[in-house]
């Protein structure tokens, strides 16, 4: 049995099933990073002492970061847009273009925890790194899931776009909202672990 | 709609997209631009109160520009607004209670 409204609305929300699903989960990820950016707070509040970012993190390395993450949410824009104008190898290119920003992002990341490691600083070193690696390390992993998802969506997943043009668009649109998450989350990671 | 209102659909979807895509270049320069005013703030060492506020003033602009442009929230179905209503009158009081518990302590 298919799933009822994929891609017509239903009469009751105004919207597909797969857009109020995503939209529901995007509400539980802002409560589960809204829960550590409260512990960030209180476990700041509560320390004697608090150090700058720049003390451990690398400010240039992290605006790198920002900058690739928000060229990654424009092409994820892109992709969908030239889906809506049945434009298919447009979509791959920009999509393409999304998950190499998406690895880049993971490299500069991998490139950073080194050096922290190499410091011989780790979560245990002291809270400011407990709550910077809590915080950017379950950050990173969105960024795998969300590259996981592209990458199914650019590959495999793509052969819908012949059998069901508008419900692949509607599963492109889905991806990119959680997408765009990702980075609005780090648009607040940046300045709180780095600069403040 | 019938058949033959279709490429007129097609059209005013493609019009309406071009639209976004215009939009959606907008915001993304607007972001770097404020990615750089961040940078550009902190490098002035300014007080750790000042500091605070203008960087979560502009981090609040930039995620505004994001979930406004990026994810349509600038014209989406009522029950969307909705859910996020729900979801940021539980959001603050867990975010703003730990402050409220120490007033102040944050800023020094």
């Amino acid at each position: 049995m298919d799933i009822p409204y994929t891609v017509a609305a239903r009469p009751d929300t105004g919207l597909n099933n797969g857009k109020i699903g995503i939209w529901l989960f995007l509400a539980s990820e802002v409560m589960l990073f809204g829960a550590l950016f409260a512990s960030y707070v209180m476990l700041r509040v509560g320390a004697p002492e608090w150090p700058t970012g720049a003390t451990y993190l690398n400010v240039p390395l992290a605006t790198l970061n920002t900058v690739v993450l928000i060229s990654s949410s424009v092409t994820m824009v892109l992709a969908w847009a030239s889906l809506v104008k049945r434009d298919f190898s447009r979509f791959r290119l920009f999509l393409g273009i999304t998950i190499l920003c998406g690895l880049v992002f993971l490299v500069v990341k991998y490139f950073e925890y080194s050096a922290k490691f190499h410091h011989e600083y780790f979560p245990s070193t002291n809270t400011f790194l407990a709550i910077y690696f809590t915080l950017t390390g379950l950050h990173g992993l969105h960024v795998i899931g969300g590259m996981a998802v592209n990458s199914w969506l650019w590959g495999p997943g793509s052969a819908m776009w012949k059998t069901d043009p508008v419900h692949f668009t509607n599963r492109v649109e889905n991806a990119g909202l959680f997408w765009h998450l990702v980075d609005l989350v780090w648009i607040f990671l940046f300045p709180v672990l780095y600069l403040l | 709609m019938g058949e033959a209102h279709a490429p007129e659909a097609a059209a005013h979807d493609h019009a309406e997209v071009d639209r976004h895509v215009r939009a959606a270049l907008l915001v993304f320069g607007s972001l770097l631009v404020l990615t750089a005013f961040t940078v550009a703030a902190w490098t002035l060492h300014l007080p750790r109160r000042s500091a605070i506020t203008l960087a979560l003033l502009i981090a609040v602009v930039k995620g505004s520009l994001v979930a406004g442009w990026f994810m349509h929230l600038i014209s989406e179905r009522r029950i969307i607004y909705w859910v996020l209503a729900l979801t940021a009158a539980l959001f603050f009081p867990l975010l703003l209670f730990p402050m409220l518990t120490a007033p102040g302590a944050i800023l020094h």
